[in-house]
Formats: structure tokens, C-alpha cells, sequence
């Protein structure tokens, strides 16, 4: 497939962080598996990319050959930053990262996170309430709902304030989906390292805190204190990792159900189905994509890879191979057998999957007990606005509400609501 | 039936313990284990059994006969 505007050759010409690859990304895993299965772009200094399960599961289990030591493919490519990277334990290589995820696996184990259901539903609520307010017809899902609910979860585990939130997203839009843009217009204090360190520096000298930030400033591997680097790398990948993800498995969601009454209606009807429902979201919609740095000349599902080389690990992409998932093309809401991947592969499992999900199911639960009823308020779903880059969901998603439903389940056709 | 669940593939997906509360646990850092002794399957688990072995991304999890 080329790009009919542009006569892109998706085999050697991606570049992942360009709107046309953003708008049609399964469309162009799904040609790449039958023509290209390891495709490469020059772009970014080179970078390959992997569109099979096998190959991406084979580079996600093998950190002999592949270091995390740059996981966002951008003109800033580290080198010598390896075992501990510039955010630990995602940017981290074995041995370092056994010690440095082991810290925080606790704190993100399922019973742990369990306890957040209760916050993270009344942020949901609270987030309707204002979206109905005011009787509109359309509102807009991410802005004015999806983007909301992580940043205010991963503030109140790390004890950020909450109201902070819009400053946590201009960050993270920074770093995720235009890398390396903005480097040389920004003061100094309008950077995210400069807020973590204040932040940090805010809690020097006091009682220590009941939160993530005051664990970190307290912890000890090996009898020892963390380092500043450490610590202040930890603080900003769990700011970052948790908030642009979910916001777009959220929104990615709303967009599948705005266009699909067939599913509403079964969400609606039988509650046995929703966990599944959810794993097939994150299946389908998955939004992270990972990169690794070949550590020495290697390959990929027989292509030679020279040392230092970027490769993007498209879990999306894995999550749609037909070799690894029956009907893999088609969403299937009460999927029985789904080992996908959204949520990557190995030692590196995203740490806030357990967090992930609570958010996301919460999130689609309390939209739909309240609008069971809803379309695309733009006929043509293409006119919704994809995040380039890594990170993949809808950035803007104007919803038509067709009807709501009171808390005794009553439901209200948008007329009269 | 026996389930069987392999610790040095299982990474914390936690998967198994969602599908099949009785059959798996988690330990504090969020590793499945397997609940009954011997992972002896108790009747009536048996689909629960299988939705874990499907699920699981790692395929750290089999049943044997």
C-alpha cells in the first residue's frame, strides 16, 4: 500500500510520528505482515519495525541482544545510559532492573490497585456530571472525559496535586508525540524536569509522605538510599507512562462503542461479558508501542540489524496477527482465547497494567450506565484526530449523545434529557 | 485435570487470577500461583482452567489430564 496523497511506501519510508501513518496505523500493519513483515525507515536515524507476534514477542523476551536503554525512538538516541537508563526500571537492563521493578511491583500488585476502584469511580462520576450539566447534544469524550481520569489516579498515587493535571499533559504531549521538538523554545521552569525536581525539593526536611513520592525518597535496595537520579528518573516515568496510555485506551474504546449499537447493547445487557469486552478494547485499540536498541549486530525474523539500531516493538500491530489470534481482523466482544499483548511482553510487563485496566473498565462502566446511547458526532469516522507517535489514541472525540440514563437505570432519549 | 503454571515465564499479567479466582492467587508482587494442592482442578473449574490457559500472554500456564 502506498499513501494515495503522499506515495508513501510504508516498507521504507514509515515514520510513525507523521498524522498519515497515525490516521490509517492497523491499515498499515496489516499490509506490512503480507508484503514486509520487518519493515525499516530511515527516519529517526533508522528504525525497523516488526509487525508479527513472533517477532515482537522474540525481541521482547531477549534483552541479550536488545537494551531498553531507549524506549522512545527520537533524535535523542541514549547511549552509555545502560544498566539503569534515564527512567528506571523502563529505560533499565538486566541486572539493574530485577531490583529497581521489584521496588514498585507492590504498590501496582492487583489488591493494591483494587483499592483505588472506589476514587477512580467517583472521578468517573464527577467527570459525567459536568459533561451533562449543561443538556449539550455533543460533547467531546478524551477532552472532557478520558484524558481526565488518569492524571488524576497516578496524581493521587504519587501525591502530586491534582490540579496540576494540565501541566502533566503538556509534558507528556512533549515527550511522547512530537520527541524532541520543543527542546529549544521552552524557559527552564516550564519543564517537566525542572517540576519533578520541585517537587522533590518541596519534601525535603519533612515527615515523610503516605504516597509513591515519599516511598522512593525512603527506599533501600542492598542497605542503600536510591540515588537522585534514581529516584527523580522513577517520579517522571510514572507521571509519563500512566496518563497518555490510558487516556488512550479510554478513548479509543468510546470511539469502537460510538460506532458499534450491536456492542453497546450487549455491554449493556449482559454483565458477564464486560471483562472480556475489555481485554478485546485493549486488544483491538491498543495504544503503546515500545522501542528497544540493538546492543550489538543481531537480527529480526532474518533481517540483519547493525548495532545501535532503533526497533519499534509494535504490540498494536502483534495484537492483529492472524498467526496469533483466530479472526484477528474482527472485534470479538466475548473473546474466549486472547493472549494479546497491550500491555508488552517479558521482564518489562507494564508495571501499571493492573492500574490500566481498573481505569479503563471503571471508566467505560460509569460512561455507559449514564450514556448508553451514543454516536460519532462526525458521520465520517475518519474526521477523528489519531495521537502520533508512540503512544496511539483519539485526541479529540466529539461524541452525539443519543440518551442517558438516570441512576435507577431509567433511560432518556436525548430529547428530553 | 491439573493446571500447571510455569514461574519463570509467568511476568505478572495477572490474567490467570482475574479468570479463575479459585484456581490462582497472587503473591504481594503481583506473580501468579496456583491455589489447590498439587493444582488438583476441582470439578466444575475446568472451563475456568482452560479461560486461564487462554489468556495468559506469557503461556506460562498448562493443564494436564
Amino acid at each position: 500500500m502506498t499513501d494515495l496523497e503522499t506515495r508513501t511506501d510504508w516498507a521504507t519510508e514509515f515514520d510513525h510520528t507523521q498524522e498519515a501513518y497515525a490516521q490509517q496505523a492497523p491499515a498499515i500493519w496489516d499490509e506490512l505482515r503480507e508484503r514486509c513483515p520487518v519493515a525499516h525507515s530511515d527516519a529517526h536515524g533508522g528504525v525497523w519495525l516488526p509487525v508479527r507476534h513472533e517477532d515482537v514477542s522474540a525481541i521482547a523476551h531477549d534483552t541479550e541482544n536488545w537494551s531498553s536503554e531507549g524506549v522512545i525512538v527520537s533524535p535523542f538516541k541514549p547511549e552509555g545510559l545502560a544498566p539503569m537508563g534515564y527512567a528506571p526500571p523502563i529505560t533499565s537492563d538486566p541486572p539493574f532492573h530485577k531490583d529497581a521493578r521489584r521496588l514498585l511491583l507492590p504498590a501496582f500488585a492487583p489488591r493494591q490497585i483494587q483499592k483505588l476502584e472506589d476514587d477512580v469511580r467517583s472521578s468517573c462520576r464527577e467527570l459525567l456530571d459536568a459533561l451533562l450539566a449543561d443538556g449539550r447534544d455533543v460533547v467531546d469524550a478524551a477532552t472532557e472525559y478520558a484524558q481526565h481520569i488518569p492524571v488524576r489516579a497516578i496524581a493521587a498515587m504519587l501525591g502530586l496535586p491534582k490540579e496540576d493535571g494540565d501541566r502533566f499533559r503538556q509534558f507528556i504531549h512533549r515527550i511522547i508525540e512530537k520527541p524532541g521538538t520543543y527542546t529549544d523554545e521552552l524557559a527552564p521552569e516550564d519543564t517537566f524536569v525542572y517540576y519533578i525536581q520541585q517537587q522533590i525539593e518541596a519534601r525535603r526536611g519533612r515527615p515523610p509522605q503516605d504516597d509513591l513520592i515519599g516511598f522512593l525518597l525512603e527506599a533501600e535496595v542492598d542497605g542503600e538510599k536510591l540515588t537522585p537520579e534514581h529516584i527523580f528518573g522513577t517520579i517522571a516515568l510514572l507521571v509519563v507512562a500512566g496518563i497518555d496510555t490510558t487516556w488512550s485506551a479510554i478513548g479509543a474504546s468510546l470511539w469502537h462503542l460510538a460506532q458499534h449499537p450491536e456492542d453497546r447493547a450487549r455491554w449493556t445487557s449482559d454483565e458477564a461479558v464486560r471483562p472480556f469486552a475489555i481485554e478485546e478494547l485493549l486488544r483491538f485499540y491498543s495504544p503503546v508501542t515500545m522501542a528497544r536498541i540493538a546492543k550489538q549486530d543481531t537480527e529480526i525474523g532474518g533481517c540483519p540489524v547493525a548495532a545501535r539500531d532503533w526497533v519499534l516493538l509494535g504490540f498494536p500491530a502483534a495484537n492483529r496477527d492472524p498467526e496469533a489470534f483466530e479472526d484477528a481482523e474482527r472485534f470479538v466482544i466475548d473473546r474466549q482465547k486472547n493472549r494479546h499483548v497491550a500491555f508488552g511482553l517479558g521482564i518489562h510487563r507494564c508495571l501499571g497494567s493492573n492500574l490500566a485496566r481498573l481505569e479503563l473498565t471503571v471508566a467505560i462502566e460509569e460512561w455507559m450506565a449514564r450514556i448508553p446511547d451514543f454516536e460519532l458526532a462526525d458521520d465520517d469516522p475518519s474526521a477523528v484526530r489519531w495521537s502520533t507517535g508512540q503512544v496511539r489514541g483519539p485526541r479529540r472525540l466529539p461524541i452525539r449523545i443519543l440518551a442517558t440514563a438516570d441512576a435507577a437505570g431509567t433511560t432518556h432519549p436525548a430529547e428530553e434529557a | 485435570m491439573r493446571v500447571v503454571l510455569d514461574s519463570e515465564r509467568c511476568q505478572g499479567h495477572g490474567r490467570c487470577y482475574a479468570l479463575a479466582p479459585d484456581l490462582f492467587d497472587t503473591d504481594d508482587d503481583g506473580y501468579g500461583f496456583v491455589v489447590p494442592p498439587n493444582g488438583v482442578v476441582p470439578e466444575g473449574q475446568e472451563e475456568a482452567a482452560m479461560l486461564a490457559v487462554d489468556n495468559c500472554p506469557e503461556f506460562a500456564i498448562t493443564v494436564e489430564p
